[in-house]
């Protein structure tokens, strides 16, 4: 997986809790990386939810009068091979991608936030374990787990999904593990501890949320990776199936018509940049907003 | 520095052992019968059970598990059900081709991600910096299959130059492998090129700042000789290393590459594997992928020692 954004351990919040998260969500506002790419993700996420009423067409309807016609006034970015309108199917392409993007991500962290918590916490003999099944998962390249993953539970978006998770929780246990043992022994853990609060207290009151600015910058830049991978499972078969439209099975078969028919491997293309474009983005504004010391680099 | 080989090699073993396991009872776990698989359209259960026993799929799967490593590390990962050929032999023709890809896409990588990132160091939160960022940015965004796919329209069926898809061994013509590889390789370049460039930049913005740098400002010296002999000397000791790490990466880029460009590498191995239910096929593909990226970590590390004078002392 692409993933070169190193992510310092956080401050613990020194101040008032209140104030602090108002001017990081200042900074995250005035940021423009935030601001490009939360634009582009925001314009997807209604493109998503409103598809039944931007599409032009049913994505499904096929008509066989009009197979591969380029674009026209009617059909903007043409119609592929079963005569369906490529606008459309874009359209509602955008979530299969962004539930991709949004579930998997969502999986991963509920995975791998309590396994890096448990681990960087508690040490011994959890952490052993924890830390080396991660070194094993990480040790297998992303793509190559997510495809392996994807084949034993059968091709399907909700299997993508689980499968991209599942390769992409490694990183949350690392990460979150890694800022665990930085702030672990910071005097105000200790001075919880030393009052009788319990462990799992601890964890969620005190650690957790000196630990999420991180998991948040990681989460976006994920994001992106995950409906790039979302897009390479449709590709190669493992993904959502046709008829239902997703951009990677689009270009799948857009990839059979190359001479013919040009504008059906195009769009579905270009949407895929420009949502991926639009998570980098809004990563890298978090990284730079949330964790203040990245703004050097 | 040998201590700290072995010290490293020793802590890779029981990575190694648990991606095994891993990659062992997961796809064991895969839809389908291989043995039903093999024995072709509607067998006698004498077959299944003959397939069953040729192959060791009736043995309880603890016993499959160190039969199967006990061969692997004799060299034999097993035969392929698909192709009759044993594993070991595929992996020797292919590994060769995507090891031949990664590199010559790492070059194209390095060639641009190097220049871009200094660049844009230089000229830290100017136009100049946006423009290379957002460029960098956007290379990490394209879907490598699709860059493929616009590459063999415009490069191969628009103007002819190359060939759209296949493989010809530099053994046979030198030539004609190169014209095969160049997209392929600039298709998995182009990411490679953007984490380079970040990590350059990144380093170099970091190096800049320190006090060798502005002492040899204060000597008078050139900004090109500033920039070049000093501060990039020391610039792209963590771009070496993150560079080799990412070559690992390359074997993930090269499955979706292989598939566009119809190359017989190893990232196809596993695509095919996948799809006619080859559990050894995949199994051997994921191992050595891992077994790839350890080597590539370790080599990371040694060029860190290496190349740190710090580290090195």
């Amino acid at each position: 997986m692409t993933n070169d954004t190193s992510t310092p351990a956080p401050t613990p919040l020194a101040g008032p809790r209140a104030s602090g998260r108002k001017s990081a969500l200042r900074r995250c506002l005035s940021h423009p990386s935030t601001i490009i790419g939360g634009t582009i993700v925001v314009f997807f996420v209604l493109v998503a939810v409103f598809a039944p009423l931007i599409a032009p067409f049913d994505p499904l309807a096929s008509n066989w009068g009009n197979v591969r016609q380029p674009p026209s006034a009617l059909h903007w970015f043409g119609t592929d091979d079963l005569g369906r309108d490529v606008l459309s199917r874009v359209i509602f392409g955008a979530r299969a991608s962004l539930a991709a993007g949004i579930i998997a991500v969502a999986l991963a962290i509920a995975l791998g936030v309590p396994l890096g918590l448990m681990a960087g916490y508690f040490g011994g003999l959890v952490d052993m374990v924890i830390s080396r099944l991660t070194d094993a998962l990480l040790a297998v390249p992303f793509l190559v787990l997510a495809i392996a993953l994807a084949a034993f539970l059968g091709p399907s978006l909700q299997n993508a999904m689980i499968a991209i998770g599942v390769a992409a929780m490694p990183i949350f246990i690392r990460l979150t593990r890694g800022q665990v043992l930085s702030i672990k022994n910071e005097d105000y853990v200790t001075a919880v501890r030393g009052l009788g609060v319990r462990d799992r207290a601890i964890i969620v009151s005190h650690i957790l949320p000196n630990v999420l600015a991180p998991i948040v910058v990681q989460g976006t830049i994920t994001m992106a990776v995950a409906v790039l991978a979302e897009a390479s499972l449709a590709f190669l078969g493992l993904g959502q199936m046709p008829p239902a439209p997703s951009w990677g099975s689009m270009l799948d078969i857009a990839r059979q018509f190359l001479t013919q028919a040009p504008w059906m491997a195009v769009w579905p293309g270009v949407a895929i940049i420009a949502i991926v474009l639009g998570f980098n983005l809004l990563g890298d504004g978090l990284n730079d907003t949330l964790t203040p010391q990245q703004e050097d680099g | 520095m040998l201590q700290f080989i072995a010290r490293r090699i020793l802590v890779s073993i029981p990575t190694l052992f648990l991606v095994s396991v891993l990659v062992f009872f997961l796809l064991k776990l895969l839809p389908g019968d291989p043995a039903l698989a093999l024995a072709g359209q509607e067998p006698s259960p004498e077959v299944i059970a003959y397939i069953r026993a040729r192959y060791g799929l009736d043995q309880p799967l603890p016993v499959q598990y160190f039969t199967w490593l006990w061969g692997i590390l004799q060299g034999d990962f097993g035969t392929s059900i698909r192709t009759g050929l044993p594993i070991s032999e595929m992996l020797v023709q292919r590994l060769p081709v995507t090891l031949q890809l990664s590199l010559q896409a790492m070059l194209i990588a390095l060639m641009i991600g190097i220049p871009a990132g200094v660049f844009a160091a230089i000229h830290r939160g100017t136009p100049i910096d946006y423009t290379v960022s957002l460029i960098g940015l956007g290379g990490l965004s394209i879907p490598s299959f699709w860059l493929g796919i616009m590459l063999i329209l415009f490069f191969a069926v628009s103007l002819g130059w190359l060939p759209s898809g296949g493989y010809v061994r530099f053994s046979e013509s030198p030539i004609d492998n190169l014209r095969y590889t160049l997209l392929p390789s600039i298709v998995l370049g182009t990411a490679a090129a953007a984490i380079v460039m970040r990590h350059t930049r990144s380093s170099m913005i970091a190096v800049l700042k320190q006090d060798f740098v502005r002492t040899a400002r204060a000597k008078g010296l050139k900004e090109n000789i500033v920039v070049v002999r000093h501060a990039l000397r020391n610039g792209l000791i963590p771009v070496v290393t993150t560079s080799t790490l990412h070559l690992g990466e390359l074997l993930s880029g090269a499955v979706l590459t292989e598939q566009v460009f119809g190359i017989p590498g190893f990232g196809k191995m596993i695509v095919d594997g996948v799809f006619s239910r080859d559990y050894a096929v995949v199994q051997a593909v994921v191992l050595c992928s891992a077994v790839i990226f350890i080597i590539l970590s370790l080599i990371a590390d040694l060029a860190y020692v290496i190349l740190s004078p710090r580290l090195r002392s």
